[in-house]
């Protein structure tokens, strides 16, 4: 049993990733991810092209966006309208514990 | 192994059509889906669905699934009978992009090894380098792991390509530092500690999302945490300095006089100690002390006279 710790880098708002740690991470093509920006899903910190930079925030959106695509089997645009709603739904959600909890 | 009844899984009759299965898989999809489904259990339910509609959608599956005959009961120990697919071959392709460490042992024991390779069996070749899968997991920490900091041990399965060209699923552990200053939803990125790459090429990364466990007194929002702090009448009305809880241990607090229940009193800074720190919210709430002995009630009654205070005087009675 290996009892070696760990250290990894916290992907915080201050952390950029380049288009290729996005590609790697989600298991996709550049393409599908400028497709992705191209339809508003993501927002890069950067959109000049052979240097595109992405929050860590878009890695989350890129691989819903992903899972979305291939279980569902739905269209991007589809796909853009599910993922503002559950965003949506999760502020909400948030709101409903507060106002349960009465502060 | 237990034996696994499809079509129970996806509600449908031994009857189905092509179209039928299509239709219930596309429902129990969109409802299971752990990107979507609030259902605590969603993500072990979309598995099992998806495993149960890789078969039936899979004409040369479906038939071979329907020859281990009706007998069988879910969950009724399983042994493939000997050579049950005899004059069945399965071809490669049209699989949905599951791992194969998603599928049960019973999915394995009948289109195991022909399936995993067709899939994933991809030969290292001279000249021929790959990196390695990233993979993505969850660690659970409290909130006060993220004002400390943790060491959090992470159990992972994943299928890795044997020298062979066999895919083999691996078990580890990994003790991995949380770092402090963390919120829920931030990932950690450990740098080649993926899938190992083929011919040569690197290793993948992991990526470990954080989560908090709900907790008892403290509400979390972003790096700001909030707190109801309950306080006696005197302390509300006359201003006291009172002992309040943080995640990171007990501070001193003065509440100033004629604080009222749904103000918010700020601790700078005593949020999550993120590189930009959060604060503390407290909300006070005041309680009502017991009027039970007769000092008690007396107590109440001397203030009744002496105070003249109309809670509702707002609402004009």
């Amino acid at each position: 049993m290996a009892t070696k710790i760990l250290n990894g880098e916290l992907l915080d708002e201050t952390v950029e990733l380049s288009l290729a740690d996005l590609c790697q991470a989600c298991s996709c093509h550049a393409e599908w991810v400028l497709t992705l920006v191209d339809e508003g899903v993501l927002e890069p910190v950067n959109r000049s092209r052979p240097h595109m930079r992405f929050t860590a925030i878009s890695l989350e959106r890129a691989r819903r966006a992903r899972h979305l695509q291939r279980d569902l089997g739905i269209n991007l645009q589809g796909v853009a309208l599910a993922l503002d709603l559950l965003e949506q739904i999760d502020t909400l959600n948030a709101r409903l514990i507060r106002l349960d909890k009465n502060y | 192994m237990d034996y696994k009844d499809y079509y129970k899984i996806m509600d449908l009759e031994k009857s189905a059509d092509q179209a039928e299965i299509k239709r219930a898989y596309r429902k129990l999809a969109r409802k299971y889906h752990p990107d979507v489904s609030k259902e605590p259990d969603a993500e072990a339910r979309f598995k099992e669905i998806g495993e149960a509609y890789e078969v039936l959608k899979d004409p040369e599956k479906r038939a071979a699934y329907d020859q281990l005959g009706s007998n069988w009961k879910a969950g009724q120990d399983f042994h493939p009978p000997p050579d049950w697919d005899a004059g069945f071959e399965f071809r490669g392709g049209g699989y949905t992009e599951g791992n194969a460490s998603d599928y049960s042992d019973f999915f394995s024991s009948i289109f195991g090894d022909s399936f995993r390779q067709s899939t994933t069996g991809r030969q290292p070749q001279g000249g021929f380098n790959m990196r390695g899968e990233d993979h993505h997991a969850k660690v659970v920490i409290d909130l006060e792991d993220a004002y400390t900091g943790a060491t959090r041990a992470i159990s992972l399965r994943s299928p890795e390509v044997n020298a062979n060209g066999q895919v083999v699923t691996r078990d580890r552990t990994l003790n991995v530092k949380i770092p402090k200053g963390v919120k829920q939803g931030q990932k950690i990125r450990l740098t080649g500690q993926g899938s190992p790459g083929m011919g040569g090429g690197a290793a993948g990364d992991l990526y470990l999302e954080v989560q908090f466990n709900p907790h008892s007194s403290y509400r979390v929002e972003e790096h700001d945490v909030y707190l109801e702090l309950p306080l006696a009448p005197w302390e509300a009305a006359l201003g006291a300095s009172i002992k309040v809880p943080t995640p990171a241990g007990p501070v001193d607090m003065k509440i100033p006089a004629g604080t009222r229940s749904g103000s918010k009193l700020r601790l700078k800074g005593r949020g999550i100690p993120a590189k930009q720190a959060g604060d503390l919210y407290v909300m006070p709430v005041i309680t009502l002390p017991p009027a039970e002995t007769d000092a008690q009630k007396a107590l109440y009654e001397k203030m009744q006279q002496e105070m003249s205070y109309n809670p509702r005087a707002k609402l004009g009675v």
